[in-house]
C-alpha cells in the first residue's frame, strides 16, 4: 500500500538524532509492550507478513507521531481483534468479559530462549528454476498494490542488475493477506544511485534491494 | 477472487476496528498495563515470559554478539572466506541465530567500498547478532535519507566520506539481513581476538561509524 511507512526517498522528516550508549529500553512499558507482542499467544497459523502490513495500516498521522513500541501495541491489539480472540469491550475495560473462556496454553518463561533462537525461516524450495540469472538486467515493475508488498515506490520502474539470487522465499504481498506462503524466487537487484535519484546523485553510489520474481521484469 | 480484491477487503476490514484504538488509554504505559492485564486474565500471556523475553534482549542478545563474528573474521582469513561465502552457515558456527537472523549475508567494508544498512519499510535488523535497533535506525529521518542521501547521513554521524568512496546502501526489503564487517583500524595487529571484539561498535556494524583503536 502506498502509505507513510513507505518513506525512503522522502524529505522534510528531520535530521538523524543517535543516542549515545542508549539503552534497549528506555521505559520499562517499551519492554513490556515488546515482550507481549512476541511472546502472546497467536492466531492459529499467523502469517508474520501480516505484523509488517498490520502496522502499515496505522494512521499516517500517527504512525509519524507515535513511537515504535506504541506501534507495536497497536498491532498486537489489531491482531487479536480480527481474530476474535479479544473484543472492543474488552480491550476498552482492560478486563475479560463475563463469558470468557481462559485459556492455559501461554508461552511459558522456559521456552523464550528456543523460540527466539529456533524460529523458522522464510526459504522454501521451488520446483521451477529462477527466471532471472545473476548480472542480468531487469525493472522493476510499476505496480501500486493496495495491501502489502516489499517493493518501495522510490524502486518501481527502475533497471538494475541482479547479483544475487536466495532460492525460493515466502511472498509477503500474499502471506500477509492470509492467502498461503506462495513463494517466489527472491533476488537482490543493484541499481545505481543515478537511475533511481537522478543525474545529481554521487555516479559511484548504488542502492541493494531485495525482490521478489514477480515484483521484476527483463529490461 | 484476486489478490487485489482480497487486499481491498482486508483493509476496509481493518479501518472498522480503527475507532477503538483511539479510545484506549493516551499514555502508553496504562495502555500496555491494561492489555498486559487482560491477556494474563484470558491466559493469552504469562507475565513471566514477557520478564524473560525483556531479560533475553537487556543481558543476552546485543551487538556483542556481531562484534564477535567481525573481530574473527579479522583475525581468521578462513573464517572470513566462509562468513562471506555463506554467512549463515558461519554466523551459525558461533551459535548466534535465530529471529530475524535466520538468512545472513556478510558485507566487507574496505578504503574503497563503504555499505550502509537500512530498512526503509519498517525496521528490519538483523536481531542475533546486533540486538534490539536503536530508536534512530527506526526513526523517519534515518529510513527516508539512508537510500536518497546516505552521504549526508553518515556525514551526521560524524562520518565523512571521500567522493572517490564508493558507497553501497543495503535496503532490507526481504528476510535477509545484512551485517557489515567494518575496516580492522590500524594499529590493532597485537591485540587478541577478545580485545579487538571489545572495539567493535553496533554502529560500525550498521554501517554508520567506522572502528577507532
Amino acid at each position: 500500500m502506498n502509505s507513510i511507512h513507505d518513506m525512503g526517498g522522502m524529505h522534510g522528516l528531520g535530521a538523524v538524532r543517535a543516542e549515545p550508549n542508549e539503552p534497549p529500553f528506555h521505559e520499562k512499558w517499551e519492554g513490556r509492550a515488546g515482550g507481549i507482542v512476541e511472546v502472546m499467544t497467536f492466531p492459529e497459523n499467523f502469517p508474520g507478513d501480516r505484523f509488517r502490513y498490520l502496522r502499515e495500516t496505522l494512521r499516517p498521522d500517527l504512525y509519524l507521531t507515535q513511537s515504535y513500541y506504541e506501534q507495536w501495541l497497536y498491532v498486537a491489539e489489531q491482531i487479536l481483534l480480527e481474530a476474535g480472540m479479544i473484543s472492543a469491550e474488552e480491550l476498552r475495560d482492560g478486563r475479560a468479559g463475563p463469558s470468557a473462556a481462559k485459556r492455559n496454553d501461554a508461552m511459558r518463561a522456559d521456552a523464550v530462549w528456543g523460540f527466539l533462537h529456533d524460529r523458522a525461516h522464510t526459504g522454501r524450495k521451488l520446483a521451477e528454476g529462477p527466471r532471472f540469472a545473476i548480472g542480468q538486467r531487469v525493472r522493476a515493475r510499476n505496480m501500486q498494490p493496495d495491501g502489502h508488498t516489499r517493493l518501495p515506490r522510490y524502486a518501481r520502474g527502475k533497471t538494475g542488475i541482479v547479483t544475487r539470487h536466495h532460492g525460493g522465499h515466502v511472498l509477503p504481498d500474499a502471506h500477509a493477506h492470509w492467502q498461503g506462503p506462495a513463494p517466489q524466487h527472491l533476488y537482490t537487484v543493484r541499481f545505481t544511485a543515478r537511475e533511481l535519484w537522478g543525474e545529481a546523485a554521487n555516479p559511484r553510489d548504488r542502492v541493494n534491494l531485495d525482490l521478489w520474481e514477480s515484483y521484476l521484469e527483463p529490461a | 477472487m484476486s489478490q487485489h480484491d482480497h487486499a481491498h477487503e482486508d483493509s476496509a476490514a481493518i479501518a472498522h476496528h480503527h475507532d477503538i484504538h483511539s479510545e484506549l488509554p493516551s499514555d502508553p504505559a496504562l495502555r500496555v498495563k491494561a492489555l498486559e492485564s487482560l491477556l494474563t486474565e484470558k491466559g493469552l500471556v504469562d507475565p513471566a515470559t514477557v520478564d524473560a523475553w525483556v531479560e533475553t534482549y537487556e543481558s543476552r542478545i546485543g551487538p556483542r554478539n556481531g562484534a564477535k563474528v567481525v573481530a574473527k573474521a579479522w583475525v581468521d582469513p578462513d573464517y572470513k572466506r566462509r562468513l562471506l561465502s555463506d554467512a549463515t552457515k558461519a554466523i551459525g558456527e558461533l551459535d548466534m541465530l535465530g529471529n530475524q537472523g535466520q538468512h545472513m549475508v556478510a558485507l566487507v567494508n574496505t578504503p574503497e567500498i563503504h555499505n550502509l544498512v537500512v530498512c526503509t519499510l519498517c525496521s528490519c535488523y538483523p536481531l542475533p547478532v546486533l540486538g534490539l535497533p536503536p530508536v534512530w535506525y527506526k526513526s523517519a529521518p534515518y529510513r527516508s535519507r539512508a537510500v536518497l542521501d546516505p552521504r549526508g547521513v553518515l556525514k551526521e554521524f560524524g562520518l565523512e566520506l571521500p567522493e572517490h568512496v564508493k558507497i553501497r546502501v543495503w535496503d532490507s526489503t526481504a528476510e535477509v539481513r545484512y551485517l557489515v564487517v567494518p575496516e580492522r583500524p590500524a594499529g590493532t595487529e597485537r591485540l587478541s581476538e577478545e580485545q579487538l571484539a571489545a572495539l567493535v561498535t553496533r554502529d560500525s556494524m550498521i554501517g554508520v561509524a567506522k572502528v577507532k583503536a
